[in-house]
């Protein structure tokens, strides 16, 4: 099935996300659609699958206009989707995942489990796809979930496959385990329409790649033509850096120091299981892992969000365990937390009350209880400037500015007061190449003004790129610890927990 | 602010008004935004919001007329002969419901004759101004009160006791007052305060349950009303609270020198608690907006999450919104009691508590919004009543237009589905709903 748009155009009020879109996907291709956070990649999906409606231009399969009033129909005309969070029900097996809303039944509407579990072998045959159709899907490992979703759709016999950002919560190994099955895919004639920001797997994976920015596809290329700082530039519009400027590191005294630290979920389940750690003024630590190992849980425990089943932590040699989050504050740790939407802002509140969300309530920006609103104002700007915040007042609501914008007001915040540890838990998630840059040279300039930097990052060229050392996690334990030169398939591994032992004592 | 040449800029609004919002008013000035959202997103929004809250008072009014025709006997009579006398038929539904509605609105604002004769004869002001004073006395609880709710809504907690607690600040503040002999000057403020506390409490109860277990505070304030009523009942027929020989449950009367004092003289009942509930009416636009404490409130409210993590102690918030909004809840208690009951009888405060949180709710937990809302209440309260002497339609019908107000405001879709479907049909109402910016 060849699938094309042509001049696809999509407005949202004035916001133009889709500009006269052009897209051919050929049978059996793997196209990767390449571009920034915002750069008009989702919405264009969501055009194609059916969940919106373009203003202007036309979807053609095999050369014929077709419009989908819902997904429902775009499935029936052979056009499948793995959304990025996965559309399964936990306590379903995968075979009941599979047929859910196709169920085959028998006669008097009983499900037919036999046929659905057939289907599912035969599949996961045809493709290399290993599932056990009965088991039950929340104990299956995320990429194997994942796995779940490609087979559902295959099972609506999909031609073309659209894969949205797949990779985002995969390890390295996964990662190439995936890209085996999207081969086997293409090869069987489907296509896959791969979409995505990172460079490396794009390079890795596609047969030709798609590159938007700003709403607009800006060029068509393959993997031989080009190469990740052309293809980065391409998103851009310019040309960047893609490694991190910093020199070695200049470790002094200890800042951060956990001894035995053990934390709990809500569900009483050990999630981070006797860790020791230190973080050293000066030098950026980078805490690694897949994400749900534990990671998440040190960090709202540093940070005083998530009480301490037990263990220690030490601040400057004093212990901090069991404070609240308003005294790690007052002790000088800033915290980036990983969803800034969720955690680090209030949407609908302006960009300068957001900028003193943590120190509200003292000097200037208060007097006995009263703000002084034009401090506040003030301190704004002034932020707007210094950390090239692009807004376009300091009165509009945060959840006006785009994601980039969005943290570097959470990073203008933390980095605003006197501080000894920097927690930044995914500090350039979603983030484009540009914002990317930014963040990572303010994280270096505080290490280099003698800051404790705490790192977590569940991207490796980021682990790898900031990190002067790299703690690797699994299954709340740590892994090992490896300098930041190691080879990648040596922490990958770490990361999947295999070579506990050799890795730490490398 | 630093305008960089060429930034790429994702916030800016302006050009969106015009050919996103092409239906609506965009014709105003853009005052300079102070809330946080685009100017021409919140000139809609709230342009909805007040169009919205009209078109659901005047929807529902409409009811209330179709309601009144068709449970009047004699309206009814002469609809069944319509067909034979179309003309009487329809006279005598439309002059049912306008004698209605203008008995409320004569009982409730002011008689336009009454008003005449005090103008051309100079006498006769205080019986012309008595209905307008009604409506204010029966709104100062409704203000005082529903401020108290709608601070617990914005801050994401639901005060369903405010009832509760309107109880407990008049037990407290009828306690203050008889219990002690002081002049006016020092035991009026000190039964104000009473009423606040005694509020106060009944609101920290839940608050501190919530912060400390969980508890939910629906739960535990609904359930704090029963407690309440019934400790009030208890209390009634006790000695120190029962009026002397009395065998009912009726209480001590409220001293002199613990009563609000009238404003304009003793024959009218407006009194001072509709000037403290007008100076916390201020004091909560300044709490919400200027306040430090008052941010911190906005801030769990909108994201309890990023509050935590901003080291905001959301349980002390938790204590303290239920501590404040139960306080004004018992000034409310005490504003009826020392204003214009001057002594506390079992079923004291009527709904009043529940009215609030419809108020609240009208008055989208703003407080100037909950101060027109409670004034609108208010009125129909009052303006019902005289409904109900001269056409003898029950006062009922007002319950059902406040519930059916609040049912209008609760769902916008359904208010502007109705007035388009209309709107196509009709010129003259697509005309002025337009007109009203919708």
């Amino acid at each position: 099935m060849r699938l094309e748009l042509v001049g696809v155009t999509k407005r949202f009020g004035a916001l133009v996300a889709n500009d006269s879109v052009d897209l051919a996907v050929e049978p059996g291709e793997i196209h990767c659609l390449l571009g920034e956070n915002g750069a008009g990649k989702s919405t264009l999906m969501n055009v194609l699958f059916g969940l919106l409606h373009a203003d202007e231009g036309e979807i053609r399969i095999d050369g014929d206009a077709v419009t989908f009033a819902d997904p429902g129909e775009a499935v029936r005309r052979g056009i499948g989707m793995v959304h990025q969070h996965f559309m399964l029900v936990p306590v379903f097996t995968v075979a009941e995942n599979v047929v859910l809303g196709f169920e085959p039944t028998r006669r008097f509407g009983f499900l037919d489990h036999r046929k659905a579990r057939a289907d599912i072998r035969r599949l996961s045959a045809e493709f290399g796809l290993e599932v056990d159709p009965d088991a039950t899907v929340e104990d299956l490992p995320v990429g194997v979930q994942q796995r779940v979703e490609i087979l559902k759709a295959l099972q609506r016999d999909a031609r073309v496959l659209i894969l949205d950002e797949p990779t985002a919560v995969l390890t390295p190994q996964e990662i190439s385990a995936l890209f085996e099955i999207m081969r086997s895919l293409g090869a069987s004639g489907r296509s896959i329409l791969f979409i995505t920001h990172k460079l490396k797997e794009v390079l890795a994976v596609a047969d030709r790649i798609t590159v938007m920015r700003l709403g607009r596809v800006v060029g068509t290329t393959t993997p031989q033509e080009s190469d990740e700082s052309a293809l980065a530039a391409m998103m851009v519009g310019r040309s960047v850096e893609l490694v991190v400027q910093k020199g070695p590191a200049n470790p002094g005294r200890e800042v951060l120091r956990v001894r035995d630290l053990t934390v709990v979920d809500e569900r009483g389940v050990v999630v981070v299981d006797h860790v020791d750690l230190e973080v050293r003024a000066g030098e950026i630590v980078a805490l690694a892992g897949v994400q749900g190992n534990g990671q998440t849980e040190i960090v709202e425990a540093l940070t005083g969000l998530r009480p301490l089943r037990g263990g220690s932590i030490e601040l400057d040699g004093s212990e901090v365990a069991g404070s609240s989050p308003h005294e790690m504050i007052r002790a000088g740790v800033a915290h980036v937390p990983e969803d800034r939407q969720r955690d680090g802002l209030v949407l609908p509140m302006s960009v300068a009350d957001n900028l003193v969300l943590d120190i509200q309530d003292s000097e200037p920006f208060a007097r006995f209880g009263s703000r002084d609103l034009a401090a506040v104002r003030a301190n704004a700007e002034q932020k707007l400037g210094d950390f090239d915040i692009r807004a376009s007042s300091v009165d509009v609501a945060v959840a006006t500015l785009s994601g980039g914008n969005q943290q570097k007001v959470v990073v203008a915040r933390e980095l605003s007061r006197p501080i000894k540890l920097l927690v930044a838990s995914q500090p350039t998630r979603g983030l484009d190449v540009g914002s990317i840059e930014y963040v990572h040279r303010q994280i270096v300039a505080q290490r280099d003004r003698g800051v404790a930097v705490l790192i977590v990052s569940s991207e490796l060229d980021e682990v790898l790129a900031l990190g002067d050392r790299v703690v690797v996690m699994f299954r709340g334990r740590i892994m090992g610890v490896v300098d930041s030169s190691v080879d990648r398939d040596t922490i990958g591994l770490m990361m999947a927990g295999v070579v506990e032992s050799r890795a730490a004592t490398r | 602010m630093p305008d960089q040449p060429g930034a790429r800029n994702p916030a800016a609004p302006a050009p969106a008004s015009s050919d996103a919002t092409s239906d609506a008013t965009s014709d105003a000035a853009p005052p300079r935004p102070r809330r946080p959202w685009p100017a021409p997103l919140r000139r809609l929004v709230e342009a909805n919001v007040a169009v919205v809250t009209f078109l659901s008072v005047f929807s529902a009014l409409l009811l209330g007329g179709v309601l009144i025709i068709v449970t009047t006997p004699a309206v009814l009579h002469a609809l069944a002969n319509i067909v034979s006398s179309p003309g009487r038929a329809l006279g005598v539904a439309g002059s049912t419901v306008g004698d209605a509605y203008s008995a409320m609105f004569t009982g409730a604002i002011f008689s336009p004759s009454s008003l005449g004769h005090a103008i051309s004869t100079g006498h006769g002001w205080t019986a012309t101004l008595t209905p307008i004073s009604e409506s204010l006395v029966s709104a100062t609880p409704l203000i005082l009160a529903g401020i108290g709710v709608a601070i617990g809504f914005s801050t994401g907690v639901f005060n369903i006791g405010a009832q509760g607690q309107l109880i407990a600040g008049a037990l407290a503040a009828l306690y203050a007052g008889f219990a002690v002999r002081l002049p006016i000057g020092i035991h009026l403020p000190i039964v104000v305060l009473a009423g606040a506390a005694g509020g106060a409490i009944a609101g920290w109860i839940p608050g501190y349950l919530k912060a400390r277990t969980g508890a939910h505070e629906v739960i535990t304030t609904i359930m704090l009303n029963y407690v309440m009523l019934n400790l009030l009942n208890y209390f009634l027929t006790t000695r120190p609270f029962q009026q002397p020989g009395q065998s009912n449950a009726i209480s001590k009367t409220m001293p002199s020198t613990a009563r609000l004092p009238h404003l304009f003289g003793s024959g009218l009942r407006v009194n001072a608690g509709l000037v403290i509930a007008l100076v916390l009416v201020a004091a909560a636009w300044w709490f919400t907006r200027r306040s430090t404490l008052g941010f911190s409130f906005r801030v769990i409210g909108l994201n309890p999450r990023a509050g935590k993590t901003a080291g905001i102690d959301a349980r002390r918030v938790t204590v303290l919104v239920l501590t404040i909004s139960g306080a004004l809840a018992g000034l409310a208690g005490m504003a009826s009691l020392a204003g214009t009951d001057y002594f506390l009888s079992s079923g004291y405060g009527g709904n009043i508590g529940f009215n609030a949180i419809t108020v609240a709710l009208l008055g989208r937990n703003r407080p100037v919004g909950v101060l027109l809302a409670a004034l609108l209440f208010g009125a129909l309260e009052v303006g019902g009543r005289n409904m109900q002497a001269v056409t003898n339609i029950p006062i009922d019908l007002t319950s059902v237009i406040q519930a059916l107000i609040v049912l209008f405001v609760a769902t916008p879709v359904l208010v502007r589905e109705i007035y388009r479907l209309r709107g196509t049909g009709d010129g003259s109402i697509q005309l002025s709903t337009s007109g009203w910016g919708g």
